[in-house]
């Protein structure tokens, strides 16, 4: 039976977690996710969960700690933010390369500087190439149930990766918004016990972690790592399935919001998507062709469903809460339009800068991003095909 | 969107703005509401001014910006007026409620000529009496329901008993003050 309640992001991801109750936490606290250990640690105290709290010195530590228990054989998991998770960086690589299904509940915070604790993406796309799957929540719901299907997706046999659930600092890690939560017993079951086929406590069958590769054999490793982020794309839809069986909550790589027919889309990721649906719902009021396709999953990047989702589309939008430095565009604008091209979808597009550092992204916001691309195709006015929006005039 | 009662909270770091806004979701959450309360942090310290907001409706609500054309704004800290543009946006059939012992008239003027119903409420002199202390977000949530008329006066303070009850759990001694704040200030606004 579903539970209706309110909570925020960071009180939902604590709750999710109490309910998986996994064997070790290892954790360093920053803004905006130190909520998640402390109301993880609170839970332990009050003897709603054993798991094994581990307060480590930095987030160096708490993700080697965090490697090391799950090495072991120990179901494990952190959380952290921004500069949180730059100071793990060598790890990053070390769990994804080491093949450690671990769970990472990551609120995004940009890095400095200018020195800043608000949300944008530049901490999560920084460690887009470390290997890690990664998956993206616009509001607490999400961020939730996106924790639930992070182990079944991580520990699959044919993945063993480790994977980040990603939601906004502030915007949704600090926002009270309604919920509906799962029994404790429906999220046991669907996480399942952990079975890890290869561990170093396992004295019947020993096993190194982490030894010297030399060049004749380190690059199959790379590949063979590689085709686990492959093997993820089908994962990640078979676990959304049961999932959807268990929640009634559908998921995917990305959702598509009023896509049937529309001319001009957004593409965007996180918490602005919601208010993105909230201008498309205005202006289809007024009989504007518009849509979201809001993604979810950022690794393994799907490029190819992108690509057909976006084929009928006259001109696209591709939203960047994050700076490449590429003097070019940002991360998901340079993927996309990759992608496009490699399945030759020809079609506009203007990559956005937004939301930097906390800047506010509004619905007015949305209907000038609109109306710039109805603009570019109807009158065939030029554009900057990578632009700031939001910028101090 | 048309559903949605928007509101601002100002006040300054450590004055409870902030909880006020996300008790205000709680108590709306159970009256069968979609809710949103989240605060604006800029740097944070004592004394800074702090935005918080809320979002109550029938519907779900997806938007996650701030609030900029609110129907009603409350603000904690009556010198806030001199260092923020407190009524920017306010819709003119809203309504503003500034936490001060004066008269409404010495307050209009300097609300940038604004022209909605405006509200003034002594909390410290109602925290003082209901609390010993000054506390100003018990008084401000009530006069926030009872201006807004966001759900009825009985059923508010039902459930406040209960959230009350809730989150003082160690310090019971403190729920009947904060009762009592609430019903002071819905007599003094003569709502």
């Amino acid at each position: 039976m579903a539970k209706r309640d309110r909570m925020s992001g960071n009180e939902a991801v604590s709750y999710a977690i109490r309910q998986i109750n996994p064997d070790v936490m290892p954790a360093f606290p920053i803004t905006p996710s130190t909520e998640i250990p402390q109301m993880v640690s609170t839970y332990i105290a009050n003897g709603q969960m054993d798991t094994e709290f581990i307060p480590v010195e930095s987030e160096h530590s708490s993700m080697s700690a965090t490697i090391g228990a799950e090495a072991a054989g120990a179901r494990s998991l952190t959380a952290t933010s921004s500069a949180g998770l730059a100071l793990m960086w060598e790890e990053l690589l070390l769990a994804a390369s080491n093949r450690m299904p671990l769970a990472l509940a990551l609120v995004n915070r940009t890095l400095s500087g200018p020195i800043n604790i608000n949300c944008d993406h530049t901490d999560g796309m920084g460690a887009r190439d470390t290997g890690w799957i990664q998956i993206y929540s616009e509001n607490n719901q999400e961020a939730y149930d996106n924790f639930v299907q992070a182990y079944p997706i991580a520990e699959h046999k044919d993945v063993h990766l480790p994977i980040m659930i990603c939601q906004d600092g502030f915007i949704t890690s600090h926002a009270v918004e309604n919920i509906e939560l799962l029994e404790d017993e429906e999220v046991k079951n669907f996480v399942g016990e952990y079975e890890p086929e290869e561990f170093l406590l396992n004295v019947g069958k020993p096993i190194a972690v982490g030894p010297y590769s030399v060049s004749n054999y380190a690059m199959e490793a790379r590949k063979n790592q590689e085709i686990a982020m492959e093997n993820a794309r089908d994962v990640i839809l078979e676990v959304a399935k049961e999932f959807e069986k268990l929640s009634g909550r559908k998921y995917g790589f990305f959702e598509e919001y009023r896509m049937e027919d529309a001319d001009y889309v957004m593409v965007i990721i996180g918490s602005a998507a919601g208010t993105a649906k909230q201008a498309v719902d205005d202006l289809r009021a007024q009989g504007k062709k518009v849509g979201v396709l809001k993604l979810r999953v950022f690794r393994p990047f799907p490029a190819k469903e992108i690509a057909e989702a976006l084929k009928n589309a006259k001109a696209v939008a591709i939203m960047d809460r994050c700076e490449s430095y590429n003097a070019n565009g940002g991360p998901l604008g340079m993927e996309v339009i990759a992608g496009l091209f490699r399945n030759k979808v020809m079609v506009e597009t203007v990559n956005y800068i937004y939301g930097l550092a906390g800047r506010d992204f509004t619905v007015t916001d949305v209907y000038d991003i609109f109306g710039q691309l109805e603009d570019l195709v109807e009158n065939g006015t030029e554009i900057e095909q990578f632009q700031y929006i939001g910028l101090r005039k | 969107m048309a559903n949605t009662l928007e509101i601002r909270w100002h006040g300054r770091g450590g004055q409870g703005a902030k909880t006020a806004a996300l008790l205000l979701a709680d108590v709306a959450f159970k009256t069968g509401k979609y809710v949103q309360g989240f605060p604006e942090y800029g740097p944070e310290r004592m004394g800074a001014p702090i935005t918080a907001y809320n979002r109550i409706s029938t519907d779900p609500i997806r938007v996650h910006s701030n609030i900029y054309t609110p129907e009603l704004v409350v603000v904690v800290d009556e010198t806030l007026l001199h260092a923020v543009d407190v009524t920017a946006g306010l819709k003119e059939d809203g309504a503003i409620i500034v936490n001060s012992p004066k008269p409404v008239e010495e307050i209009k003027p300097l609300l940038n000529g604004y022209k909605g119903r405006v509200y003034t409420l002594d909390a410290r002199t109602i925290s003082v009496k209901a609390l010993g202390k000054y506390f100003p977000n018990s008084p401000m949530l009530a006069a926030a329901v009872a201006v807004s008329g966001v759900m009825p006066k009985d059923e508010f303070i039902n459930e406040m008993q209960a959230s009350y009850e809730h989150k003082f759990a160690k310090k019971p001694e403190v729920i009947e003050g904060n009762m009592n704040a609430l019903k002071m200030t819905f007599e003094a606004l003569g709502l």
